[in-house]
């Protein structure tokens, strides 16, 4: 690898990060922006023009908040938990497929960080490690609620995994890749995985929704029940952290739906604009749409969000065990059937 | 029992059928709901800056009142303090000194005359009770403060502007 390649990687990985940061301080704005639209409020408008500065605002106000550890609490666990909770929602980013790959003069610049041939995978590993970091926080308060929470997250995670699990496996019979580029590339033009996918993507968002604690899934942090959830005891920017980590995960959730089922960064009649505006316009085009998608998706999670009520437990594990796993594995035999009929 | 007003339904609890059991449809007519919201008129407004009209008889700050000849018209006879349920109100009374026949209409005026907006009910019996059609609570609704001693309002804040000094006010016949 040249030296500049390095450095294209260093900046991509930079720019990448800092979209995910601005991306997240944006949809705590927006969610509450959303919401008031959504019960017929105005929502925050103080903050500067229409409240658009707000974020800064709650930024700043995390970080003056006073740092508490709790005296019973183990300390080094006790920080671990958001930080590692944080990094994980960062690093999922890391293999999502950006853009198709941008040619300035002679340089070819691969708008994804890392192409690695098990894309998938990587993206289920780290969404598994996001559990810890709930999970080590929630333990390592030492309180009741806390715990509590830790253990819903921990065993609604590790549920909805399964389901999710299965659900990409009858995708990748179609795709016959883990590659998250070359599942891009196929769908290229208007061919999305949606239109071979429905049931299987409707089980993915499912379960997307049950992984980043979203209502009606966020048992977690459930108020009415357990004052906070995982995060009671947190307070000042490891409460930041905690929020933040969430609304990463949604964005990389979102990110990660539009590339395996909306087609990622294609769109009808790519070809004809690609061919119109070159090499080193046209692919940003497409990562526009990507874009486009990706907060199509977040307006969807907030959507949900204002729309229904929270599940009973029982009800959580009811859906995921008894409901979606048994239809992910149909979906998977059904789509193997129809794969040999073709054939 | 025999039903009291013939408003009584009975409610048949039938097991639900299979589309309410999936959920889903039901998500999306809810779905289909907050989307209507989102585009509807929002129903609060930004407080301060816009306000909602009040309607005719709405009870805000209490002001003192002034005669025609611009003269404070209460005469400390304390009728407001006494039917006030709150009592909110307090005051003390002085005599008026010769030449001062400009200044209040009485030969007996309120020296001090405070009312404390944080036990003041608007109720309007104060106002009810005047004989001298003195106080009314015709103002605006009473300002968010910092300090509890900021919210007893003198008679720097709750008497009338002089006449010359009005802004918006209908000229009533022979004033001038
Ligand atoms: S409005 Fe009622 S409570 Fe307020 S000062 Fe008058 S009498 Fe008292
Ligand atoms: S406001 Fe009216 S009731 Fe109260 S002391 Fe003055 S004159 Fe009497």
């Amino acid at each position: 690898m040249e030296l500049t390649d390095i450095i294209v990687k260093f900046i991509l990985v930079f720019i990448i990060f800092a979209i995910s940061l601005v991306i997240a301080m944006y949809s705590t704005y927006a969610e509450r922006k959303i919401a008031a639209f959504f019960q017929d409020r105005i929502g925050p408008n103080r903050a500067g023009p229409w409240g658009i500065l707000q974020p800064l605002a709650d930024g700043g106000k995390m970080f003056l908040k006073e740092e508490i550890i709790p005296t019973n609490a183990s300390a080094f666990l006790f920080i671990a938990g958001p930080s590692l909770a944080i990094m994980t929602a960062c690093i999922g980013s890391a293999v999502i497929p950006w853009g198709q790959k941008l040619t300035i003069g002679s340089h070819v610049i691969d708008l994804q960080v890392a192409d690695i041939n098990v894309g998938v995978l990587y993206i289920f590993g780290v969404v598994s490690l996001g559990v810890y970091g709930v999970m080590i926080g929630g333990w390592a308060s030492n309180n009741k609620y806390s715990l509590l929470g830790a253990i819903r997250a921990a065993s609604q995670n590790i549920s909805y995994e399964i389901s999710m699990g299965l659900s990409i496996i009858a995708l990748l019979m179609v795709t016959g890749t883990l590659s998250l580029r070359q599942i891009a590339e196929q769908q290229h033009s208007w061919h999305w995985n949606i239109l071979y996918q429905p049931l299987g993507f409707l089980l993915f968002i499912i379960c997307a929704f049950a992984e980043t604690n979203r209502t009606p899934f966020d048992l977690p942090e459930c108020e009415t029940e357990l004052v906070g959830g995982y995060h009671t005891e947190y307070s000042s920017m490891k409460l930041g952290f905690y929020l933040f980590s969430e609304y990463i995960n949604m964005f990389i959730s979102s990110a990660v739906m539009a590339t395996l089922y909306w087609g990622g960064y294609n769109y009808p009649g790519m070809d004809w604009v690609l061919a119109h505006t070159g090499p080193a316009i046209g692919p940003l085009i497409g990562t526009a749409v990507l874009f486009a998608k990706i907060f199509l998706f977040i307006f969807f999670f907030m959507w949900v969000r204002w729309t229904i009520p929270r599940f009973r437990y029982d009800q959580l594990m009811d859906l995921g065990w008894k409901i979606l796993i048994p239809l992910a594995i149909a979906n998977i035999v059904i789509t193997g059937i129809v794969i040999t009929l073709i054939k | 029992m025999e039903p009291l007003s013939n408003k009584r339904k009975v409610i048949e609890q039938k097991p639900l059928n299979f589309l309410e059991r999936a959920y889903l449809p039901a998500i999306v007519q809810g779905l289909a709901i907050t989307m209507k919201h989102f585009f509807r008129k929002p129903v609060t407004i930004s407080y301060p800056e816009e306000k909602r009209e009040f309607s005719e008889n709405f009870r805000g700050m209490h002001s003192l009142k002034r005669d025609e000849d611009g003269r404070e018209r209460c005469t400390a006879c304390g009728l407001c303090a006494l039917s006030c349920p709150a009592e909110a109100i307090t005051m003390i009374a002085a005599e008026r000194k010769p030449g001062e026949e400009n200044l209040y209409r009485e030969e007996k005026y309120a020296a001090v005359y405070e009312i404390n907006m944080l036990r003041c009910i608007f109720c309007g019996l104060c106002e009810e009770a005047c004989p001298k059609e003195a106080i009314y609570l015709d103002g605006d609704i009473v300002p968010a403060d910092y300090l509890r001693k900021d919210l007893i309002y003198g008679k720097d804040k709750l008497v009338e502007a002089p006449l010359n000094q009005k802004i918006s006010f209908i000229p009533l016949p022979n004033s001038f």
